[in-house]
């Protein structure tokens, strides 16, 4: 069961605007097999978004997907046309965004708006899918018969989002995309809907990407964790590892800067901030932050290598 | 057993109920779209109704009683063919109404698919529309009509084409605006995620949200419609007689002006009243839906 589902390879989405050339994403690979959990972790602006974007091909003008090939079962998707896209956009691969309430069309009812992916997906009319909208809205603990005549402003933040999940697994995806699920909700309410997903994506086995800048979250979901940095991969390790075992300069940061119940010692941050990606910093993206900086680390770009058994990093400490 | 059923109904719309008695209220402190409002149904109900309560046929003609002043046999009096002008400005009505109503569907409609359009797609589409419009909008309004129907012909579809071809760009810039906003929102990204195509996204999402300015403007602008179907009626290039057109009748007074001022006042005053009362309508709903002036 350990064959490749997704594979990227030296993606490189820029973005063209009035201040320059936004270099989002660089030379970034990875692979993704069936029925793991991967999560991608990183700062406001590092390019898991856009990763996520760029997988479902939704990236749009002024921003390019200028180099690298995504392949999904063995189909590159920077290839397709829009036809074909269409054909696995919401059936092999769906996606869950942030802000559930603006993600819903606010003028229509829950029930149509389901019901909408599922009669594509099974080419059946809005009307016969009815049935199955029941059955999703059941399946993540909303009272169907209530909710699908709710227009999305009659929703809360978190049955906005369990709709939002009905919407993306009432198809069955191979593959389902949650971009930072759960940053718009309170905490109860996360822990609530991160079970639920929990629950459902063991019960159907689909692949998981999950984004998020909660490490907390990760660590409970996630069967492993890569850490973005401005653009780039720096991080690629099963969970377990990764945070028992970091090795690269930021993600140590990132670990020491979780706050523990109990503990007195004040919290250590990493000094300076993101980068601009109009001018990365030549070399690698995280030297001037770097504790460890070398010579070589403001000339070289480091590459992602295998350090151990399934643990990948980009750093010139390790070679 | 449908008494319950309609108290639950009210209950369950409660909020719409109460969001439209604030609405009347506001309507009913808003005087000038009161008035407008008044006029605007009197002016429809005789449109509708007034034909069957005409006293004389509007278009047979009656030389004995040609010329004759206001009386109680012919309130308005009659014209050069001794046609009675209180029932050819009763008639009349109606062939507003008529050009009102097939404009504001051709023109919305024209303006809300190329607006939408060129809106959603941008880049090419939308210069290629834009530019046409701007070309359309450079010509003032009642020339561009005039050139239109002198090219048709005289006659009533030829006047209700003639006016659409000219009104549709303001109502193309507002759906392009609108669908502009309306495809950079969350949901429509998430629609496409889902795998939507680009004829259910337009149609199904895009547009909706287009069309409630353009119906706005499209009240907004009735009056300006009667007007300029009267005066392409006045300058011969609209509707034909024997049609009882309002503009087409003033025209017809002109030349006993001095001596019969009734042949042209009164349809000049059915005029003036029912733009009036359109712009009043829609000064007075540009005021109510202005949440700036709500309270």
């Amino acid at each position: 069961m350990n064959d490749v589902l997704l594979e990227v390879k030296n993606l490189r989405v820029v973005f063209h605007t009035y201040r320059g050339i936004v270099q989002a994403l660089d030379d970034v690979s990875f692979t993704i097999h069936r029925n793991e959990r991967v999560g991608i972790i990183g700062e406001t602006g590092c390019g898991k978004s856009v990763t996520s974007l760029a997988i479902m091909r939704l990236i749009e003008p002024p921003g390019e997907i200028v180099n690298g090939e995504i392949i999904f079962e063995g189909k590159d998707l920077v290839k397709l046309n829009e036809n074909s896209l269409n054909t696995i956009r919401g059936k092999e691969i769906s996606m869950i965004f942030q802000e559930p309430l603006s993600s819903l069309n606010p003028v229509m009812k829950v029930g149509f708006q389901i019901g909408e992916s599922i009669s594509k997906v099974k080419n059946i009319s809005i009307k016969a899918s009815q049935k199955f909208v029941r059955d999703a809205l059941k399946a993540v603990d909303l009272d169907p018969e209530r909710v699908v005549n709710l227009y999305p402003s009659e929703l809360s933040g978190g049955m906005a989002q369990r709709v939002m999940i009905s919407m993306a697994l009432s198809t069955n995806p191979k593959l389902m995309i949650a971009d930072e699920p759960t940053s718009a909700l309170d905490v109860t309410i996360q822990a609530q809907i991160m079970n639920l997903l929990d629950e459902l994506v063991s019960k159907m086995k689909n692949t998981v990407i999950l984004i998020t800048h909660d490490l907390g979250v990760a660590a409970q979901f996630c069967d492993k964790i890569l850490i973005m940095y401005a653009g780039t991969i720096v991080e690629f390790a099963e969970t377990k590892e990764l945070f028992e075992n970091p090795l690269h300069p930021y993600t140590k940061g990132l670990l020491k800067a979780i706050p523990k119940v109990g503990n007195k010692n004040k919290i250590v941050g990493i000094p300076g901030s993101v980068p601009d990606l109009v001018n990365p910093p030549r070399g690698c993206r995280f030297h001037p932050r770097c504790p460890f900086a070398m010579e070589i680390c403001k000339i070289e770009k480091p590459t992602l290598k295998t350090e151990s058994q399934d643990h990948l990093v980009s750093c010139h400490l390790y070679r | 057993m449908i008494l319950e059923k309609v108290s639950e109904f009210m209950e369950k719309r409660k909020p719409i109920f109460e969001d439209w008695k604030h609405t009347f209220y506001l309507w009913r402190k808003t005087k000038l779209a009161t008035v407008g409002t008044i006029i605007v149904l009197i002016f429809v109900v005789v449109a509708i109704i007034g034909p069957l309560f005409v006293p004389y046929d509007p278009i047979v003609q009656n030389m004995k009683d040609r010329l004759q002043p206001p009386s109680f046999q012919h309130f308005f009096g009659t014209d050069q063919f001794g046609r009675d002008i209180f029932s050819r400005v009763i008639s009349g009505a109606m062939i507003e109404v008529e050009i009102i109503i097939i404009v504001s569907m051709i023109s919305g409609g024209i303006g809300l698919i190329l607006g939408v359009l060129a809106g959603y797609f941008g880049g090419v589409v939308d210069e290629v529309l834009m530019r046409t419009t701007d070309m359309f909008l450079a010509f003032p309004g009642l020339i561009l009509a005039m050139a239109f129907a002198a090219m048709l012909g005289p006659s009533l579809i030829n006047t209700i084409i003639a006016i659409s071809l000219v009104g549709w760009t303001v109502f193309a810039r507002l759906a392009r605006a609108e669908a502009m906003k309306v495809k950079n929102q969350p949901y429509i990204e998430s629609i496409k995620a889902l795998g939507a195509g680009k004829t259910r996204i337009i149609s199904l999402h895009v547009t909706p949200m287009c069309i409630s300015p353009v119906l706005v403007q499209l009240t907004l602008r009735m009056g300006t419609v009667i007007l300029t179907a009267a005066s392409l009626g006045f300058l011969g290039l609209g509707v034909r007689p024997p049609l009882p057109e309002w503009g087409a009748m003033v025209s017809d007074g002109r030349s006993f002006l001095v001596e019969q001022w009734w042949i042209s006042t009164f349809p000049g005053i059915a005029i003036a009243i029912v733009v009036l009362g359109f712009n009043l309508l829609g000064d007075g709903l540009r005021d109510i839906m202005d949440p700036r002036l709500r309270r």
